[in-house]
């Protein structure tokens, strides 16, 4: 496929660092919707602050670049003013669950029909390096100096418990499963979460001495282990391992959908 | 359609004046005193094929509202002190990206949880400059029933028009005073929508303007794709480093309403023509002062009164020739003097500037302002 056709080509080249996993998220979104066949006037994608934000930039939709850690609301606004528009958020893990964790869950438990790209590389990348929700404890930050003091958030399992139909889970080393998910999660009425492993080399690896760029990306898969692979699986044996796939496919009741009888039935009064 | 009279409170006004405005999308958190304000409209914006969103804050409104807007909807959001201050990181989005949104701040008494159920006009500061950077913003202050009616109709209509988040300033006595008004038909109304682009899609370009300095606004989805973001942008829309770049479009920013003053700036003058002692008030503390000024007139005192319907931007020009005219003006106000040092600087030592100040959350009573009239007179 061409995937020029979907950039601003005049933006390039990208400000992401050489290694960033979030260039191979990019890769996967627009394989999806080219799988998809959206049009571009449809698409509108949201993004919040950070790196995984500026994709936005890139993308030749209707794009929305807002405020750190509120790209949800911007959407979930937008998308109650044109609910026949395909809504894409893009965000990080800090954006999404520190900042913005009150969005993420409620917008979940309201089962709005947007889609929301989580891009968990462990850390505040656009910022330099500081600890985020998603860093594993024990790991170095630029504000973690001793190592992480604090737990992690299972971002998809607590979007899975919020509410939403569709959670999945995948690293960036294979793309095609990724824009496989991706592809489902869009197509799916109510509210859907891909949460993306992505490696950061530059922020994150070189302070954890994980290895190159690639080293990262490859030690991802074979970190990856399936959803249904890991039901058989013990605890222990699944530390340190990345559950993947479709962890969540449910049919729910869609917000907007619900709101649009509550719209006739006020009408008729 | 014919007029319409009810007996009705000032937020309902607020309410009606916006689904006559045009607003499809209203989305908030409750909070005393505006609640009602997202009661009313939970009803009826879906009677009107409009839609009402309750969010688990108000910072997911302000964005809501902004999400809202640029899909095409006109929105508005309302709420009071603790959340207007949660509110401001997003009107600063708006006034950045120049997307119209209308945002009611029935005020109260701070600073924190403060006074939640009396009256306070001490946010008239933070509706200035509640959000970090130079910024344009307009800020109107009703003060009875059925202006608050009018005035959300203009707020719509000026967001609209100017491209610029328009703040509603309404105290507690405002907000919640029931009063017997009689409301225009709706098609009597004159509605302002945002100017759409005239160039095909490829041609567009989101953040130029001719002479109006307001850019025409693409609704997302109407196959004009852009980009919109907070950082500080060039014509086309995307994050500028460039000083030149960077310094005019804040420039353009910063005074598109400078021209447009006459317009915006809106304010009530009673018995001012041979005026020797001057009031300037606002919201609810204006009606004890007319009641006041009244009473002087009857004891033989000119006094007179400018009421301000518009508070930003300040009518500077007008205060500043009353100051000319007068000996005094007596500035009563719900706070420590927010508007009375705005009074002070306009009047630049013509005249002298009178306080009238409380914040124990009890109105101003009339015999205070008769009395800080007579004592000057
Ligand atoms: C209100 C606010 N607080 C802080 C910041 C600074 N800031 C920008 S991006 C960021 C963190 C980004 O980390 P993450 O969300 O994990 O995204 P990444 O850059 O790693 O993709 C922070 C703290 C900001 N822009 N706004």
């Amino acid at each position: 496929m061409d995937y020029s056709q979907y950039l601003r080509n005049d933006k390039l080249p990208y400000i992401w660092c050489a290694g960033c996993g979030d260039r191979i998220v990019l890769k996967a979104i627009l394989r999806a919707i080219h799988d998809l066949g959206l049009e571009k006037d449809e698409i509108a994608m949201v993004a919040g602050i950070g790196c995984s934000g500026r994709t936005a930039g890139y993308v030749d939709f209707n794009t929305l670049h807002t405020t750190h850690g509120r790209a949800i609301t911007f959407a979930t606004g937008l998308k109650m003013a044109r609910p026949d528009m395909t809504v894409i958020v893009v965000s990080g893990d800090g954006d999404a669950t520190a900042i913005g964790g009150n969005h993420l869950i409620h917008a979940a438990r309201r089962n709005i029909d947007i889609t929301v790209l989580v891009y968990n590389n462990h850390i505040y990348g656009m910022t330099g390096g500081q600890v985020s929700p998603t860093t594993p404890m024990g790991d170095f930050a630029t504000t973690a100096p001793y190592g992480n003091l604090e737990n992690t958030f299972d971002i998809s399992g607590l979007t899975i418990a919020a509410g939403a139909s569709f959670v999945a889970r995948s690293a960036v080393a294979d793309i095609k499963y990724l824009s496989n998910l991706i592809g489902q999660a869009i197509s799916k009425k109510g509210f859907s979460l891909v949460e993306v492993m992505t490696p950061c080399y530059i922020a994150y690896g070189r302070m954890n001495e994980k290895g190159s760029a690639a080293q990262m990306i490859l030690d991802q898969r074979e970190e990856a282990v399936d959803v249904e692979e890991a039901k058989s699986m013990s605890p222990e044996d699944l530390q340190d391992r990345i559950v993947v796939g479709v962890l969540a496919d449910r049919e729910l009741p869609e917000y907007i959908a619900t709101y649009d009888r509550v719209i006739s039935q006020a009408q008729q009064r | 359609m014919k007029a319409r009279t009810f007996m009705m409170q000032g937020n309902q006004a607020v309410a009606e004046g916006a689904i006559d405005a045009g607003c499809r999308f209203f989305a908030g958190y409750p909070i005393t005193p505006s609640s009602e304000i997202a009661e009313y409209l939970s009803g009826r914006l879906p009677e009107v094929g409009g839609r009402f969103m309750q969010m688990e804050d108000e910072i997911a409104a302000m964005g809501a509202v902004i999400g809202a807007s640029l899909g095409g909807m006109k929105s508005m959001t309302a709420t009071s002190g603790p959340g207007f201050s949660l509110k401001q990181e997003n009107i600063g989005f708006a006034s950045m990206t120049e997307v119209p949104v209308v945002i009611v701040n029935v005020m109260r008494g701070g600073p924190s949880t403060g006074l939640p159920t009396m009256p306070s006009q001490a946010d008239v500061m933070q509706a200035r400059w509640g959000t970090h950077g130079d910024h344009p913003i307009i800020v109107l202050a009703p003060g009875g029933v059925r202006e608050a009616y009018d005035l959300t109709v203009q707020a719509f209509n000026m967001s609209e028009e100017y491209r610029v988040p328009v703040i509603l300033l309404l105290d507690e006595i405002v907000g919640h005073v029931h009063e017997k008004v009689t409301l225009p038909a709706p098609d009597e109304l004159v509605i302002i929508d945002r100017k759409k682009p005239t160039v095909p899609p490829e041609e567009y370009l989101p953040y130029v303007a001719d002479e109006t300095l307001v850019p025409p606004m693409a609704n997302f989805g109407e196959g004009y794709r852009y980009h919109v973001t907070g950082l500080v942008h060039d014509e086309t829309g995307f994050p500028t480093n460039v000083t030149e770049e960077i310094e005019a479009q804040l420039m353009r920013l910063n005074t598109k309403l400078d021209r447009y003053e006459d317009e915006i700036i809106q304010f009530e003058e009673t018995l001012t023509e041979d005026a020797k002692i001057g009031v300037v008030a606002y919201g609810s503390t204006a009606r004890s002062a007319r009641s006041a000024l009244l009473r002087a007139r009857d004891e033989d005192i000119s006094a007179g009164m400018i009421r301000l319907q518009t508070i930003w931007p300040f009518p500077t020009d007008r205060i500043r020739e009353f100051a000319r005219q007068v000996s005094h003006i007596v500035v009563p106000e719900l706070n420590l003097g927010q508007i009375a040092h705005e009074v002070e600087h306009a009047a630049r030592g013509e005249a002298e500037v009178v306080r009238i100040n409380r914040i124990s959350g009890e109105p101003i009573h009339p015999d205070e302002i008769l009395a800080a009239i007579k004592e000057y007179w």
